[in-house]
This record gives structure tokens, C-alpha cells and sequence, in this order.
């Protein structure tokens, strides 16, 4: 073992540690004895208890205990539907949990509670131990002690003294060798002291104050890292859009389908950019081989333009988000976005829109939603699925059996009535809300589902209008679904994609890296580099030297005995050849 | 079988089977020598026992009977401080100057060649795929358990740690074992998902292995601690305590004999503590990676996803188990507690929760 306890020789370089820190002699706690503490005694005992290293310790396996059940429960933060979902299953069970915060783990008051603890421990800890550090730093090596042999490693040799023995020989043998002790101990990075007592010639060395500036720093850096998360995400803002191929972006709020700003953002005075999706890229393993279907290369080709300046080329990729002033755009999610035209029984044009479908499967099989309030007799609503390559399934529905476009279908349900949307309630149009609204067509009602491929148009019921699948590859004129024309076709590039786009400003994410690899630095430097005291003695008598070697860990040195024998074997050659060096007569 | 289907990735899968049987014989041959170590204990103080036994027996007569069962209690002590102080200076002894184990040597030897056909097997088995092989589930613990095995070996060099050899062995069988039947975690060569496709992949997975290594020789460490400081107050009690002139004749209870041929507590903590800090700092650095990758990847360099949650928690726990150590009541037995917990968690971390937590880190490459 060789961790010390010889406090006989603790000295003031020593780092400062609480009181019930495992190298500290258990001393009897002298607030026990008073009879009455009094509010101050009081308030400095809890301070006492709040920064010792049991409490620390403690709230550490707290905070570990804590994080836990916000792998188990789903999070408002990360997987907001998980929590929907979870309040549909469980009804019973999820307001109990919500009463305990169970769905903001990481924000609850009782998460929050432990981790500010920990940390003003921490800061209790680490101020006085840095002033003391500071002090300590400039402390000289402490006395040697009067008995070397009681340390944890101690080696001695004896050194005949040749020649002339008369007085002087000795002490000069004496004075070379511990003179040659101090500058070889120097060398080797040693903070050296000479302490001589009569004929007894000595150095103290220490080395490794590294130790407790690492752990110092690691420990502050810590604190760095929480307060760049809490005061950085003031400045932080991050907003998703959607955008469909050939249409473009502008970065303010109106663009935004969601933002969420930090305390501090200004949302009227973002970054003046816009983006035109150009176009989107993405390959498919081809079926049949392994991971048939599987996308990848995904790639959204954007034009980025600031006003008043040259348009530039960029390209999103996953793992390669765009940097534009400052701002990172990162690819979500994409999908198809069929081109949709609709026109009344007059032969106008009531609609006429490129609309995102959601994907719902691997396979690309999107949900989408048509919103037509105006230029009909009622308000219309659509909702149905695009299936880039569609296939029945046994029960005669419709599946999508690839991701690509070889056999594209749209099915749409059409529905007549109120779409809710007119007296100013938000509502998603990713939904249709067919409660105040007729079913015109697909099952229980008289109408045929509309089914429709890129390039077709079909009737609406009732005599309402027409409905066409623009075919973006084509500019040929629409043909009747069901007529031959539509058949054997190549449809690469007959639908439109979008991608979801995230954009973020994230000021903390610089600080808190550059706080966690400071922290990193410090630990390796805490844990590895060996704080250790090292003496070396000279006591002359008669015709021999002895000469004693000591050395003592500050903290954990696995290596000490070594560093020892190395040094003793060292110092021991360099001095024979010294003293054997014929004395200029 | 037909010659195209003998791809690549069958030859890694056979490799990897062949790897499993010979690890399984080694852990045979170092349990063989645990059991024989046993016998070497049982010998050394045989002749302490029967001695024992005499003093025992005639003093039940006399009213100085305390005092002489009281002498051979301490000389018990005694020969415990012997043997755990040669056991101790063994632990770090010269691979060349060690106690020759043969059954050790044979586990030693034929884990030396379980571990080129496992990485034969991960070799293989990352050109098949044209990347690194340690992309799903299947491929983490081929990696991570060639990284143990690999950690264990090179650990040998310093350390005399072939009493752990039973543990990782085992451990490795297990797990490897495992992940490599058709119906659990292995899977067929299939291209990276976009979100992989990035050096982070290469380095995070790997130092999260690496480190994953050093907490099981840390786990087995503790384990085989809490053993011997068990013994150990059990020999010390014996030799304390007003006993019994009965009691004296049967040693007391102290465990598996082979720990009597193992370094002390002390010696062992040390050491597991060594390899946990070491560890400690490689997740540290997977943590700083992932976060990295993630701010890459999701656009948020933290989010509390199942699998960061798991991280951090294991991070806590072992920095709670650094300072343990640094505490006072808290060093010794409780810390290594805590060595155990934060290893329990890596596993569980690597095994439930890849499989039934739902979170972003999609990619065990399971449905
Ligand atoms: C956020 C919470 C904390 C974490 C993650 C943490 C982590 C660590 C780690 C990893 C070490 C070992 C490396 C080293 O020696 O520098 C350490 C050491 C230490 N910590 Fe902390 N710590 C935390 C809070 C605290 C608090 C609140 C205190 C004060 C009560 C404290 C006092 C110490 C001391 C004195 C050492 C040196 C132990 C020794 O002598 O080996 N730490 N800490």
C-alpha cells in the first residue's frame, strides 16, 4: 500500500482536503462537544456536512439513482408522442406519474434539487482548496524528518571515504553528494530544499503539485460545463421547417413550423438568409440484397443567398450539418411531396400545391392531408396515402413494397363540411379534423376511393371538379386514370421530395466542449501524475558516509518504491564517479 | 456448401465459433488451476491445522486454555500476513520469475490462441463488411469481448493476473457466446446507416470497448477484494475473539481455499482501483466523443436519449466510486461495491438497454 499516513510530516503543501477525506487522522469533531451551537455554529456545521466528501459522495449515487427513471418513463423533451402514447395506455398510472415529474426527469425539482446540491458542494470544496493550492505553491519543501526510517520507503548505503582521513574529508564528501542530490532531484522536476543540521547535510525534495491543479481544474471545469449548459441556453435557439423541392426558405419566424428561442433570443432580428432546396439525394440498397431498401447518401442540395449577396451551393448531409452565419442546419427527415391540382365544377383552379407526405414505414408509405377552404360550394378536405411503389396486399388495401418511385399511387378519401380551421384556432396541417365534416368516397359511402398515378387526373364526386397527380417529370398533358397511356411507365422523378430541415443556434456547445476537455486534462493529470516527497541524507562519521534515501506518496504511488530505488541507484554511481575524481592535490 | 456462399463473413462467423471453444477450454483449464491452488493452501497450512488441533484438544483440560488456543489463533494471523505479503510481491512479479502454474500456462496459452481466432474472426469480418467491424450489436461484442481479452493478455505482462483468468474467460464465453447464435444478436454484412457513417464511429465505440475492458478487470478485482477482506476479518476474528477450545479445531469459515494463494484486499483494490481510473477516463473521453458525434448527428450535443442517460449514470457511478475510495468509512469493502454496481451497469447498459429501451441509438441492427 502505498498510501501514507505519516502525518507527522504533513506540511503546508499539503493539498487541502474536508475533514472526513480518508487520509485525514479521524479527529474527534470538536462542534460535537459545545453544548449549544447557536445559529452561526449551526449554519457553519451544515456548511461543513453540505461540503464533505460523504455528502459529495452521496449525492453523487443520488444524482446516478435519479437519471435513471427517464430511461424507463419517455420524456417530454425527447419523445413527446412517447408521452402521449404512454397516457393512452396507461391512463391511470401516467397522472400519477406526471404529479412526480416523471415525464421531465431532468427538469423535475427533485433532479434539479440534487444536482444544485452537488454543486455548491463542489464550489464549497473547491475555493478554499484552491486558495490553499495557490499558497502551497510557493511553500518550500518541508524539514527533513530526524528518522528517514519510518517512511514508506527508505534506503540507505555507505560510502567508504578513500584517502586522506583527516578532518574535512567527510563533510566535503558530504556537501558534494547531497549538492549533487539537489541538482539531480531538480532535474527531475523536484521543488529542492537543502536543510542542514550540524554535520548531518540534507535535501527535501516534493514534486507533483500537478496532482491537486488537475484535480482543481477538473473539479472547476465541472462547474464550467453547468453553467455554459444553463447560461448558454439562453442564447440558444433551435426551429424546424419543411421545405419542398424548388421552393425556398426564409429564416425568419413566419418560415418556422416550430421554433423554440432561449430567454435571450430576439426573434425578430435572426440571421437574414434564405435557402432554396435545389434538390435531394438518396440511394436505396437494391432489393434482393442485403439490407434491401435501407436509404443512405442522403443529401439535401440547398442555395443559400444573404440579401444583397452572390446565392451559394450547400449540402446537408446526416452527420454534416450546413454552417450558415453562425446558424447549423441539420437534415431531420424527408420525404415525397405529390403535386396536387384541383379545380371546381367552373374548371378553375382551387388548389394547386406540391404537399409533404409524412412517411409512415421504411418503405415510405405517407400520410398526407389536402386543405381546400376555398372556391367550392363547401370546404373540402382530402386525406389518403402516397405509396412509391405500391403493392395489395391479401386484404385488398395497398402497400408500399420499396422505397423509391416505381409504382407510385396516391389514394385520397374526400370529405365535404367544415374544416375548422376558420376561426383561428392553430390547427396542424398534418391532420383533418372530419368530426364537423361528410365522407364522400372510400368505405361506407357510395364514392370510389381515388386512386391516381403521376401524369393522371379523375373526377371528383358529385360533379365537384377534377382532381390530377401532376407528373413533375413529364410536362405532357394529364391522361384520364384507367387509360392506357398511364401504363408502363418510368417514374423516376414523377414526385417531388421534401426534407425537414432543423436549424440551430447553439451558443453554449463551444464552451461546454471547451470546459469538458479542460476537465478531461485536469483528470488525467489528477489521477496520473505522482505527488511524492523525497529526502536524501548525508551523516560523515570516521572513514564512511552514510547516505540515506526516503521517500513518501502524497495520494495514490503505485510507483514510489521504484522512483526511489532508481533515484538511490542514480545519485549513487554519479557520486562514485565524483568522488573518485582525483582532488587536485 | 457451395463455393459462393463460403464468403467472408462465414469464414469470421466459423472463426468466431472456434475462438468460443478454445476460450471455453481455458476457462476449464484456470478453473482446473483455481481447484489446484486450492489443494497448494490446503497443504501449506495443513501443518499449522494439526497443530492446531493438538494444542486445542490438550488445553480443553486447563484453565490456561484461552491463552494457548489464543497462540495459535495469532500464529493463524500470522501465517495470513506471510502469505499475503509473498502474494502481494508475486502480483507484480517478471512474467519469467513467476510461480509456476501449469494449468495456469495452459489457460494462459490457449486463451493466447482463442484471442488470434477472434481476431481473425473481427478482421474477417470488418473487410466483409468494407468498414469497422463494430457497427450492431453482434459486432459490438465481438469487439468488445476481443478487447477484454486483449486488455486481460496485455495486462499480464505487468501483473501476475492469472487468478482472474476463470472470470474473463467465462465472461467472454458468455457473452461472445451469446451474441453469436443465428437467433440473438447475429446479423448478416448490411451497409451503415447514414447516422454511422462518421469517424466518431471509429473512435467512440472503440474507447467505450476499451474502457468497458478495463471496468471488468476492475468488477473481477473488487469481487475476488470482498472475497479475501471477508477472509481476512474472519481469520482476524478467530484470532481475536474468546474462542472456544471446540471452535479452534475447525478453521473458521473464510471462503474459497484458492483465495489463500491470493494478494490481500489491500493489494487487490489497489489494483482494481488502478484499472477503474484508467477506465474512468476513457468514458470520460467516450462521453466528450458521443456528445460530438450526437451534436453532429441530432444537432444537439446532449438530449437525455436512453442510451446518454446510460452513460452518464455509469460515469457517475464510478466517479462516485473514485471518491469512495477518497472517503473516509468508504474505502475498502463499500467502495468496491460500487465497482461492481458500475460494471453491473455497463453490462446492462450494453445488453437491455440496446434491446428493449427505446431511444435514437436505433443501430443493434435487430427488429
Ligand atoms: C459533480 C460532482 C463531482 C464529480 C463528478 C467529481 C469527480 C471526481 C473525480 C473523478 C475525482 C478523482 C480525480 C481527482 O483526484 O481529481 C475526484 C476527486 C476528488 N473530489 Fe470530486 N467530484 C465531484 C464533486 C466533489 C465535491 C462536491 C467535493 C467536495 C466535497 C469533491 C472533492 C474531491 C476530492 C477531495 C478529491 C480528491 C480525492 C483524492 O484525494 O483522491 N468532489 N472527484
Amino acid at each position: 500500500m502505498s498510501r501514507s499516513r505519516s502525518d507527522q510530516v504533513a506540511a503546508s503543501g499539503d493539498p487541502l482536503r474536508p475533514s472526513d477525506h480518508a487520509d485525514t487522522a479521524a479527529a474527534v469533531d470538536s462542534d460535537v462537544q459545545q453544548p449549544a451551537l447557536g445559529v452561526v455554529g449551526w449554519l457553519r456545521w451544515g456548511w461543513r456536512q453540505l461540503t464533505s466528501m460523504r455528502t459529495a459522495l452521496v449525492l453523487l449515487l443520488l444524482l446516478a439513482i435519479a437519471a435513471v427513471p427517464g430511461s424507463i418513463v419517455p420524456q417530454r423533451s425527447a419523445d413527446p408522442n412517447g408521452v402521449t402514447q404512454y397516457f393512452v395506455d396507461n391512463p391511470d398510472l401516467a397522472p400519477v406519474l406526471d404529479t412526480l415529474q416523471l415525464f421531465d426527469v431532468y427538469t423535475s425539482a427533485w433532479f434539479s434539487a440534487i444536482y444544485i446540491l452537488l454543486f455548491i458542494s463542489l464550489i464549497g470544496c473547491v475555493i478554499p482548496r484552491t486558495k490553499h493550492h495557490l499558497k502551497a505553491l510557493q511553500a518550500r519543501p518541508p524539514r527533513t524528518p530526524a528518522r528517514l526510517t519510518r517512511l514508506d520507503v527508505h534506503r540507505e548505503s555507505l560510502v567508504e571515504l578513500a584517502g586522506d582521513p583527516s578532518a574535512g574529508s567527510g563533510s566535503e564528501a558530504a556537501e558534494a553528494s547531497i549538492a549533487l542530490a539537489a541538482a539531480q532531484l531538480k532535474k527531475a522536476g523536484y521543488r529542492v530544499e537543502r536543510y542542514d543540521q550540524g554535520a548531518t547535510l540534507s535535501v527535501s525534495a516534493e514534486r507533483g503539485y500537478a496532482r491537486e491543479t488537475g484535480n482543481l481544474v477538473f473539479h472547476t471545469a465541472l462547474i464550467g460545463v453547468l453553467l455554459s449548459v444553463g447560461i448558454g441556453g439562453g442564447f440558444t435557439y433551435t426551429g424546424q421547417t419543411v421545405i419542398v423541392e424548388g421552393r425556398t426558405f426564409v429564416n425568419t419566424m413566419l418560415d418556422y413550423t416550430t421554433f423554440n428561442p432561449g430567454r435571450f433570443v430576439d426573434p425578430e432580428a435572426l440571421a437574414p438568409f434564405s435557402m432554396t432546396l435545389d434538390s435531394f439525394d438518396v440511394t436505396y440498397q437494391p432489393p434482393g440484397a442485403a439490407g434491401g431498401g435501407q436509404a443512405g447518401d442522403f443529401a439535401a442540395n440547398l442555395t443559400t443567398q444573404f440579401p444583397g449577396e452572390d446565392p451559394q451551393e450547400g449540402v446537408v448531409r446526416v452527420n454534416h450539418p450546413l454552417e450558415i452565419a453562425g446558424d447549423r442546419v441539420y437534415l431531420m427527415g424527408n420525404g415525397y411531396a405529390p403535386t396536387i391540382v384541383v379545380r371546381n365544377a367552373d374548371g378553375d383552379v382551387v388548389y394547386n400545391e406540391s404537399v409533404p407526405f409524412l412517411p409512415q414505414d421504411t418503405n415510405m408509405v405517407s400520410l398526407g392531408v389536402i386543405k381546400i377552404p376555398d372556391g367550392m360550394p363547401e370546404q373540402l378536405g382530402l386525406v389518403g396515402f402516397f405509396y412509391p411503389t405500391a403493392a395489395p396486399l391479401t386484404t385488398g388495401a395497398l402497400t408500399s413494397s420499396y422505397p423509391a418511385l416505381v409504382y407510385p399511387t396516391l389514394t385520397l378519401d374526400v370529405y365535404e363540411g367544415d374544416l375548422g380551421i376558420d376561426d383561428g384556432t392553430p390547427r396542424s396541417v398534418y391532420t383533418l379534423d372530419t368530426g364537423d365534416m361528410t365522407k364522400l368516397t372510400g368505405r361506407e359511402t357510395d364514392g370510389a376511393s381515388i386512386e391516381l398515378r403521376p401524369g393522371e387526373w379523375m373526377s371528383l364526386p358529385d360533379g365537384l371538379g377534377t382532381i390530377e397527380f401532376v407528373d413533375e417529370s413529364s410536362s405532357d398533358a394529364a391522361v384520364e386514370a384507367g387509360s392506357d397511356a398511364a401504363q408502363s411507365q418510368n417514374y423516376g422523378g414523377s414526385v417531388k421530395r421534401f426534407v425537414s430541415l432543423s436549424i440551430h443556434r447553439d451558443a453554449a456547445a463551444p464552451w461546454v466542449l471547451g470546459f469538458a476537455i479542460l476537465a478531461l486534462l485536469g483528470l488525467l493529470s489528477a489521477l496520473f501524475v505522482p505527488r511524492r516527497r523525497m529526502w536524501v541524507k548525508a551523516t560523515p562519521s570516521g572513514h564512511t558516509l552514510k547516505i540515506e534515501y526516503a521517500g513518501l506518496a502524497r495520494g495514490e504511488d503505485p510507483t514510489l518504491r521504484s522512483a526511489v530505488d532508481q533515484f538511490a541507484q542514480q545519485h549513487g554511481d554519479a557520486l562514485e564517479t565524483e568522488l573518485r575524481r582525483p582532488t587536485p592535490a | 456448401m457451395p463455393a459462393e456462399t463460403f464468403s467472408l463473413d462465414t469464414v469470421s462467423v466459423l472463426m468466431i465459433w472456434t475462438a468460443i471453444a478454445i476460450y471455453a477450454l481455458a476457462f476449464v483449464a484456470y478453473a482446473i488451476d483455481l481447484s489446484r491452488r486450492s489443494a497448494l493452501a490446503v497443504d501449506a497450512s495443513g501443518a499449522t491445522v494439526r497443530e492446531r488441533e493438538l494444542v486445542g484438544a490438550g488445553a480443553a483440560g486447563y484453565a490456561s486454555g484461552t491463552t494457548a488456543t489464543g497462540a495459535s489463533a495469532s500464529r493463524a494471523l500470522d501465517d495470513l500476513r506471510t502469505q499475503e505479503k509473498a502474494a502481494d510481491d508475486a502480483l507484480g512479479a517478471r512474467p519469467a520469475k513467476r510461480q509456476r502454474l501449469v494449468w495456469a500456462r495452459i489457460g494462459t496459452s490457449l486463451a493466447v490462441l482463442g484471442f488470434l481466432f477472434h481476431l481473425g474472426a473481427t478482421v474477417t469480418r470488418g473487410i466483409a463488411a468494407e468498414r469497422v467491424p463494430w457497427a450492431n450489436m453482434y459486432e459490438f461484442a465481438m469487439t468488445g469481448t476481443l478487447l477484454i481479452v486483449a486488455v486481460y493478455l496485455v495486462v499480464l505482462f505487468k501483473y501476475d493476473l492469472r487468478f482472474l483468468g476463470t472470470f474473463i474467460m467465462g465472461l467472454v464465453v458468455v457473452l461472445l457466446g451469446a451474441a453469436s447464435l443465428p437467433f440473438t444478436f447475429y446479423v448478416e454484412v448490411v451497409p451503415l446507416m447514414d447516422p454511422l457513417k462518421s469517424i466518431w464511429l471509429v473512435i467512440h465505440v472503440f474507447v467505450a470497448s476499451l474502457a468497458t475492458a478495463l471496468f471488468a478487470l476492475a468488477f473481477g478485482l473488487s469481487v475476488l477484494q470482498l472475497l479475501q477482506a471477508r477472509r481476512e476479518s474472519r481469520v482476524q476474528a478467530a484470532a481475536r475473539g474468546p474462542v472456544g477450545a471446540g471452535e479452534t479445531a475447525t478453521a473458521p469459515k473464510t471462503g474459497p481455499r484458492f483465495l489463500a494463494t491470493l494478494p490481500s484486499a489491500d493489494a487487490l483494490e489497489s489494483l482494481a482501483y488502478r484499472f477503474a481510473i484508467i477506465g474512468f477516463i476513457f468514458w470520460t473521453f467516450t462521453l466528450i466523443a458521443g456528445s460530438i458525434w450526437a451534436n453532429d448527428a441530432w444537432g444537439r450535443y446532449w438530449g437525455f436519449d436512453t442510451k446518454e442517460v446510460w452513460t452518464f449514470v455509469i460515469w457517475v457511478l464510478y466517479a462516485g466510486y473514485i471518491h469512495a475510495r477518497a472517503t473516509r468509512g468508504w474505502r475498502g469493502t463499500r467502495s468496491a461495491w460500487l465497482s461492481i454496481i458500475g460494471f453491473s451497469a455497463v453490462i446492462f447498459n450494453f445488453t437491455i438497454v440496446n434491446m428493449f429501451f427505446k431511444g435514437l441509438h436505433a443501430y443493434s441492427g435487430l427488429s
